[in-house]
């Protein structure tokens, strides 16, 4: 009799919970802007001769994921444009006026995703809506998985990076700088704190 | 006479006003066109390049000019001059150096932001004096385009005055700077 209470009481509702977290884990992530362990950079050709790297400092995001069901992961991020830095605070200027992102008027920069495709192995092709100088698009950013585990801090962490390549004219971005550099290849690298 | 008297501009003053003036709405002019120009234009990289450069040296100009003008006797107001007359010049010749080195400083820190120096010429580098505040490029960029473009107002009723005095009032304001 007491057996059979403490089962219904404690055991039962732990076993359904169980179940019932086992079939819905896409823990949610934040990914980690605070601590700097995510970077979306760009690199773009420079004249067609080489390359011209930059990043954007201030963004944040959220991601779902679940390593069972990696197709249900969803993302989330929004970048201030504004805060371009290609390490040369004259052409930041010049990057940010009209010419270029013109960031008064289009100060954010969106991503969310809309389809996940799993390709084995931790790769993935991620899909999702970008809204860039106002113009938003679908993109497909390839993608994989770095790793994830505990971290030392008592935390949970996940780490993913991913490369997509955007044409500056589909996003109505003036085409300033020739035809060699019409597209800028963006490269993601995102750690996510699991909340 | 290189001097000031208490009636006239000695030389030194006048070859100041003259050749800062000259440069003054140059540089305006090749401001607005330089910003403008391709990136593929063979001017793209010369022309900002100059642009600072002269800028650099207008700075020390000036510094020279007040000098200049602190160690040497005023010109008195012409008797004609009525007192609103000598108010409101008084107070154009004020705002006009301010804007000037107001122009020339903000400039100087659009390049600087990010710790490089100002090559002058590639003769000698003007130091950096660093980060004094966040987006210091974009705020001193757009300072620096309206002081310039306040400045060139001031500088055509400056000139239409002169004029005035010269033409129709047919004093010496103009004769005593020339």
């Amino acid at each position: 009799m007491r057996v059979a209470s403490l089962m219904s009481k404690t055991l039962i509702p732990l076993v359904a919970g169980l179940a019932l977290s086992a079939s819905s884990f896409a823990a949610e992530y934040k990914i980690d802007t605070k601590g700097a362990h995510a970077f979306i950079t760009f690199k773009i050709p420079h004249l067609g001769y080489s390359w011209l790297l930059g990043r954007f400092n201030s963004f944040e995001g959220k991601f779902t994921y679940d390593p069972e069901n990696l197709e249900a992961s969803t993302v989330e991020v929004v970048v201030d444009t504004a805060s371009i830095d290609s390490n040369h605070a004259e052409r930041d200027k010049h990057l940010r006026g009209d010419d270029y992102l013109d960031t008064d008027k289009f100060g954010q920069a969106k991503f969310v995703s809309t389809e996940v495709t799993d390709q084995g192995n931790g790769n993935f092709l991620l899909t999702g809506d970008l809204t860039l100088h106002g113009v938003t698009k679908s993109i497909t950013i390839k993608a994989s998985k770095v790793g994830e585990g505990p971290d030392p801090w008592l935390g949970y962490r996940a780490g993913f990076s991913g490369t997509t390549v955007l044409k500056l004219k589909d996003f109505g971005i003036p085409e300033k700088l020739g035809p060699a550099s019409s597209r800028v290849t963006m490269e993601l690298y995102v750690e996510g704190i699991r909340q | 006479m290189l001097k000031n008297t208490t009636q006239t501009y000695g030389s030194v003053s006048k070859c100041l006003h003259w050749v800062i003036a000259l440069f003054i709405i140059g540089m305006f002019a090749l401001g607005l066109w330089m910003v403008d120009l391709s990136y593929y234009d063979s001017w793209y990289v010369k022309a900002p390049h100059y642009h600072k450069s002269i800028g650099m040296l207008l700075g020390a100009a000036m510094a020279f000019r007040l000098i200049w003008r602190w160690a040497n006797p005023k010109p008195k107001h012409i008797v004609s001059h009525k007192p609103w007359e000598v108010t409101l010049a008084s107070t154009v010749h004020g705002v006009l150096y301010l804007l000037v080195f107001g122009i020339i400083a903000t400039g100087y820190l659009i390049p600087t932001a990010d710790g490089r120096g100002i090559d002058v010429f590639n003769w000698f580098t003007v130091p950096a004096i660093g980060t004094l505040m966040e987006n210091q490029e974009d705020i001193a960029g757009d300072v620096h385009y309206w002081l310039a473009m306040f400045l060139i107002g001031l500088v055509i009723l400056h000139a239409l005055a002169a004029i005035k005095h010269h033409v129709l009032d047919k004093d010496a304001t103009l004769k005593r700077m020339l």
